[in-house]
């Protein structure tokens, strides 16, 4: 459904860095509060939550559920459609955006709360996407 | 602010709306801008504060021949219009200025000097929600409604219903961009843009503007229009990333800037006679009706199912035909407040009997920010 290169690409900034020093090496990296203990994303070097500075980086495991998604019908650089652009939340709690691949675009195919899993994609030397696919999908 | 202490004594739309080849976005600023000063009786001499969203204010204020000596750029998105209401109005009661023109102008559909927001690839956004796919408002904004639908039970039929009784708002109103009565059958086949949204539960794309003028409301009986008046106002944001609201089936900012508008403006909802909610997409209607507390949770749908928005209805709700079949220049909230401007003067083309407030509720970004007016033709 997508042509990696052509993909809008991220530029990493000093406070995502390990975001996507996670993703190239295979990791799904949240961080989460020493203080409230609770995981936030996207990164930054302190809480949401509580302002606390004490948070850690940890990798997640890369496990979670769909949460909602549209199917796009509109052209964008990369991407073939209709394709779907998801949530999925993660078994730790946060969520983030994504694509649902080794899955047919399809409402059918696409169950609010089934179980996926992270893949990774490497659009360049720098940047690998964390993509999800269902449990037990074959890639 | 007190209750009914600043009103609105001037209010225009650009003189045409819809397809505006001939004009650039600054002269829709100005064409609405001496609409609303001509509509007033004013002079521009007479404005000392100015404030518009999108274009530097500097440029436009220097483009009429205004000397402001208070200026507001607050941009964050549609409903930035009803913020520089709640804005303006503290600028009055401060004693900063005393006639604040408020200007929107915006080449939606021609694209000429047009300005819009770029998303950087380093921004929250640009990182973590562009390298998915999204293509805009209606790949993005669409992204929580699918949650909704399974928590609430909201059917297909039912959010095509929100663009079917807007087309019969829009049917009474000559300004009003499609006209053409539609069926839910209609919506249910159109053309597909992002699953379950169709093209007719996505709003239009089109060029003009409107324009504000407030003052207190000790000066407002001097004014050739019937006042409108102030009863409250909020506002308040959430986040730039519809990935990260907290809750898909609610909006943090909604509820915030709406119950704010409500408590300072001291009315319950059975005092409400009409209301505009910013339509950009079929289901904000019924976020807005949720999270302002007209209905409870997940009964909005079936609110609006039943009517009860619809011409006859209790709560007449985007009376224009709204975003979706009026007009919807890519911010919309200005068009929205002109509405219940023009319902409070009693001069609406689909205009509620006997209505003595209406709420205007705006939405900024995609769920990102937002801003409530409550308005009356009563001084309390």
């Amino acid at each position: 459904m997508a042509t990696p290169s052509e993909r809008p690409r991220p530029k990493p900034t000093p406070e995502t860095r390990h975001f996507w020093e996670g993703t190239r090496e295979g990791e799904l990296r949240l961080q989460r509060c020493n203080a409230c203990e609770r995981s936030y994303f996207p990164p930054r070097p302190f809480c949401p939550h509580c302002n606390a500075d004490d948070v850690t980086v940890y990798a997640a495991s890369g496990r979670g559920t769909l949460y909602s998604y549209v199917i796009s019908h509109r052209p964008a650089p990369g991407f073939t459609p209709p394709y779907a652009i998801a949530v999925v939340e993660t078994q730790e709690g946060p969520r983030l955006m994504s694509n649902i691949v080794d899955c047919p675009q399809t409402p059918e195919a696409l169950q609010l709360d089934m179980a996926v899993e992270v893949v990774f994609q490497k659009l360049d030397d720098e940047i690998t996407l964390p993509l999800f696919r269902p449990v037990g999908a074959r890639g | 602010m007190r209750p009914g202490s600043i009103a609105i004594v001037g209010a225009a739309e650009t003189t045409r709306m819809g397809h505006i080849p001939d004009a650039s976005q600054i002269q829709l600023h100005a064409d609405a801008a001496r609409n609303a000063i001509r509509d007033a009786g004013l002079k521009p001499s007479d404005i000392d504060g100015y404030a518009c969203a999108g274009e530097i204010p500097t440029n436009v204020a220097h483009y009429l021949g205004l000397t402001p000596k208070w200026v507001d750029g607050t941009y964050v998105g549609g409903c930035s219009f009803m913020l520089h209401v709640r804005h303006a109005a503290a600028a009055i009661t401060a004693g900063l200025c005393s006639t604040v023109l408020i200007t929107h102008g915006e080449s939606g559909r021609s694209r000429i000097g047009l300005v819009r927001p770029t998303t950087q690839p380093e921004s929250y956004a640009g990182q973590f929600e562009l390298p998915y796919g999204p293509s805009g408002p209606p790949t993005l904004f669409t992204v929580p409604v699918l949650r909704y639908m399974k928590r609430y039970g909201l059917t297909h039929e039912q959010l095509a219903m929100v663009a079917v009784v807007q087309r019969e708002w829009a049917a009474r109103n000559p300004r009003a961009s499609f006209r053409d009565p539609i069926t839910v059958d209609d919506v249910l086949n159109s053309k597909m843009i992002a699953y379950p949204f169709r093209i007719l539960q996505c709003c239009l794309v089109t060029d003009g503007g409107g324009a504000l003028i407030l003052t207190s409301a000790d000066r407002a009986k001097d004014f050739p229009q019937k006042p409108v008046y102030i009863l409250g106002t909020g506002e308040s944001t959430e986040t730039p990333m519809i990935s990260q609201m907290a809750d898909f089936t609610s909006s943090r900012a909604f509820r915030v800037a709406g119950a704010t508008a409500f408590a300072e403006a001291g009315i319950t909802h059975a005092d409400v006679d009409h209301a505009m909610f910013y339509d950009a997409f079929a289901h904000l209607p019924i976020f807005g009706l949720e999270d302002l507390g007209f209905v409870p949770r997940g009964e909005a749908a079936r609110f609006i199912w039943e009517r009860n928005t619809a011409p006859g209805g209790k709560l007449p709700v985007n009376t224009n035909g709204g975003g979706l079949s009026y007009m919807h220049s890519g911010m919309y909230g200005m068009y929205a407040l002109q509405e219940s401007v023009r319902q409070m003067r009693g001069i609406a083309p689909a205009q509620v009997e006997g209505a003595k407030v209406s709420v205007c509720h705006g939405v900024g970004g995609m769920f990102a920010a937002s801003g409530t007016v409550i308005m009356s033709n009563q001084q309390p």
